[in-house]
């Protein structure tokens, strides 16, 4: 049976990975980079988190982890290693000025190999004789939800049965969505993103600004990889589970016209189009279910397109985005 | 030394004309490093010396006749792939559908060899196949580039979006078709009747390696000397060139990619017809957008791609013969893979570009 209360929390489940990553590719893309690599960084980001929290668990005792250190050390590991994962798509693209999407299908097949292979291989290479990779402890952390939760009835339900890194992500967006069109900083990345030449001229550090808002838009989405595995899989990691959702994050962009505050929203009807096949009837059909599955894609495709149709000044992606800026190329 | 003008350490300019030695000395010498980067990592890794492992790559690439001839094999359905692709990548459409494409491609071709059995002799089967194949494929990419032409969507994401839709049609139609009931996968299909296998020229693995080397030499003939193929260049290098000349830019974007599209079907029909004889969705190990790879890395220059589409079988057969022998993750090649492709990006900076470093600071700033 349908109930709206039970699927609305399943669809902002899902819709939060997809949310950190359209967010922080947003920021990228605004700064005129077009980072294809999104998909490896967010795997990397949850192996760097599942990493640093294994170590954690292995080291201590069980059940007598620190809450702090059980939050900040997957926390600190998942920054860490999609920043260094934005650092290299930077130092490709705008140092070395390399192709964008060549280089972003390069980091793709890069980080979802290094999320596979210490996904599948982390226990033999520590040496730690656990079957599995589990790790319900860290995982219990970071699904707390808030505590009136289970005591305000469908409000709770709705509103307030998420882990911290749910909210963390709305927090995010909004701030994203207020310093890119309130603030100075907003408006320099923004020209930067659409006339890198004029953006010189005005004395604006074009390199600073495209390596800081890469940067951080990886970071961002690493987030989302960290959410995935920590809250939404409990602490389970399996190869190629997090599967395509790196994609929609991108196609998420432009499902949002590349304003991260309407991201909000979106993810959630994306993350719902993502599981709406469980609830669409399909008898003794299983096949129909695959048919399902499809919604999500031709949806974005059907916006990509009439977006595209509707030719509107606003509603355009930044004008740099995808080429590479030297001074000395006119 | 303290100075009160910040100067730069060195200045980059751009090479008057970067001549071809460099350019290949260059780049040997970024993929030299890359393997030295990727040895110390499987050390660490793997804890072996770093003359096992290279042996060990190479033995899984071609340590015996067998292992030999499937690398060929596998070279050749990258390479048909990545040709599909540069026609487009030529007039700047970043065609990255290829995995869609071939997984029509395929889809098609394994529809005939089911629905068809003992209803049509083999020859005739065979022939629908590589037609519909084709015919979807084509289609496949077309639907992209109908959008590109009319409303100037943008095609790396419409493209990326098919290639979804596709894979849930091929997920569908595997339940549709499952043998047996219920066990979610198609396996070898007319095991018995062999109806809708391609012939095997010699042996089993010629026929793929045969079609890549006729591709080969048919796309570089048509990008190089065909009117058709300059126009695409001249589409790529310039719009608005291109409209100024009379290129009709819309028809030449439709035309490239019904060609693009089908030459990714052709390999998907290789690859269920005469590779693996039955279709999944992960039939196409991603190498629709290895391809795109292969192909950029080539300077989209058919006879190059022969190259680095070996260099990338070659390290993925090695990597993962390295996994299998020391119990690791499959996906370790993928890691190895990356590494290469970083620097082989990286370098081709140090051909365009000149680094000189700034000599006798004093003087100048005085």
């Amino acid at each position: 049976m349908f109930s709206l209360v039970a699927f609305i929390p399943r669809a902002v489940q899902q819709g939060i990975p997809l949310l950190f990553g359209s967010t922080g590719e947003t920021i990228t893309e605004k700064s005129g980079n077009l980072n294809l690599g999104i998909p490896g960084v967010m795997y990397v980001g949850a192996i760097c988190g599942v990493i640093g929290a294994f170590f954690y668990e292995q080291s201590v005792p069980s059940g007598d982890l620190n809450g702090f250190l059980a939050v900040f050390i997957p926390l600190l590991c998942s920054l860490a290693g999609s920043f260094l994962m934005g650092l290299l798509y930077c130092y490709l693209t705008v140092s070395l000025r390399s192709n964008q999407n060549v280089t972003g299908l390069a980091m793709t097949t890069f980080g979802i190999g290094f999320g596979n292979f210490f996904g599948g291989s982390l226990i033999k290479l520590a040496g730690a004789d656990v079957p599995s990779i589990s790790l319900s402890q860290t995982s219990a952390y970071f699904s707390k939800t808030l505590p009136m939760a289970s005591t305000t009835g469908w409000f709770g339900k709705i509103f307030l049965s998420y882990g911290f890194l749910a909210y963390v992500a709305i927090i995010i967006s909004l701030i994203a969505a207020f310093v890119l069109k309130k603030t100075r900083t907003g408006l320099h990345l923004r020209a930067v993103g659409e006339d890198p030449a004029t953006a010189d001229a005005a004395g604006i550090n074009v390199t600073k600004y495209k390596y800081i808002a890469t940067c951080l838009g990886c970071m961002i989405a690493g987030l989302g990889g960290l959410y995935y595995v920590m809250d939404y899989a409990c602490g389970v990691w399996s190869n190629d589970a997090f599967g395509d959702r790196g994609w929609l994050a991108i196609a998420l962009v432009i499902f949002t016209i590349w304003k991260t505050d309407v991201g909000i929203f979106s993810s959630i009807l994306f993350g719902g189009l993502y599981i709406l096949y469980l609830y669409l009837p399909s008898g003794t059909h299983t096949e129909y279910k695959e048919l399902y599955k499809m919604i999500p894609y031709v949806v974005t495709l059907v916006v990509l397109v009439i977006t595209s149709m509707h030719n509107k000044r606003e509603n355009q992606p930044p004008h740099s985005l995808g080429t590479n800026y030297f001074r000395e190329e006119r | 030394m303290p100075m009160k003008n910040k100067e730069p350490r060195f200045y980059i300019s751009k090479r008057a004309d970067a001549d071809r030695r460099t350019a290949w000395t260059i780049r040997i010498i970024a993929i030299v490093i890359s393997l030295i980067v990727c040895g110390i990592v499987t050390m660490i890794c793997t804890g072996d010396n770093p003359i096992s492992i290279f042996a060990t790559i190479f033995k899984g690439a071609f340590g015996t006749q067998r292992k030999a001839w499937i690398t060929l094999q596998y070279v050749a359905v990258l390479l048909i792939i990545s040709l599909a692709l540069t026609p487009a990548f030529k007039m700047q459409f970043w065609n990255v559908g290829g995995e869609g494409q071939v997984l029509m491609g395929g889809l098609s071709a394994a529809a005939c060899m089911i629905t068809l059995e003992n209803k049509l002799p083999n020859a005739v089967v065979i022939l629908l196949m590589i037609v519909t194949s084709l015919l979807a494929g084509a289609i496949w990419g077309v639907i992209p580039a109908i959008f590109k032409a009319l409303w100037n969507t943008n095609e790396t994401l419409s493209t990326l979006m098919m290639n979804y839709i596709a894979t849930q049609l091929v997920a569908f139609f595997t339940i549709v078709w499952e043998v047996p009931k219920g066990s979610g996968k198609i396996g070898i299909i007319n095991q018995n009747s062999n109806i809708g296998w391609l012939p095997n020229i010699g042996n089993k693995y010629l026929l793929s390696i045969l079609v890549a080397i006729i591709v080969t030499a048919g796309m570089y003939v048509y990008l190089k000397y065909t009117k058709q193929g300059y126009e695409i260049s001249v589409v790529g290098e310039s719009l608005n060139t291109a409209r100024y000349v009379g290129i009709m830019v819309e028809k030449v974007i439709v035309r490239t990619m019904i060609l693009s599209g089908a030459l990714c079907g052709l390999a998907g029909l290789l690859l269920v017809g005469g590779i693996n004889h039955t279709i999944t969705t992960t039939i196409t190990n991603g190498q629709g957008f290895t391809a795109v790879m292969v192909s950029w890395l080539a300077k989209f220059h058919p006879i190059g791609m022969i190259f680095t589409s070996l260099l990338i079988i070659f390290m993925d057969r090695g990597a993962s013969e390295i996994s299998t022998a020391f119990e690791l993750n499959q996906s370790f090649a993928d890691i190895l893979t990356g590494i290469i492709l970083f620097f082989i990006i990286g370098c081709e900076f140090f051909i365009r570009y000149e680094v000189r470093f700034r000599k006798d600071s004093g003087k100048e700033n005085a």
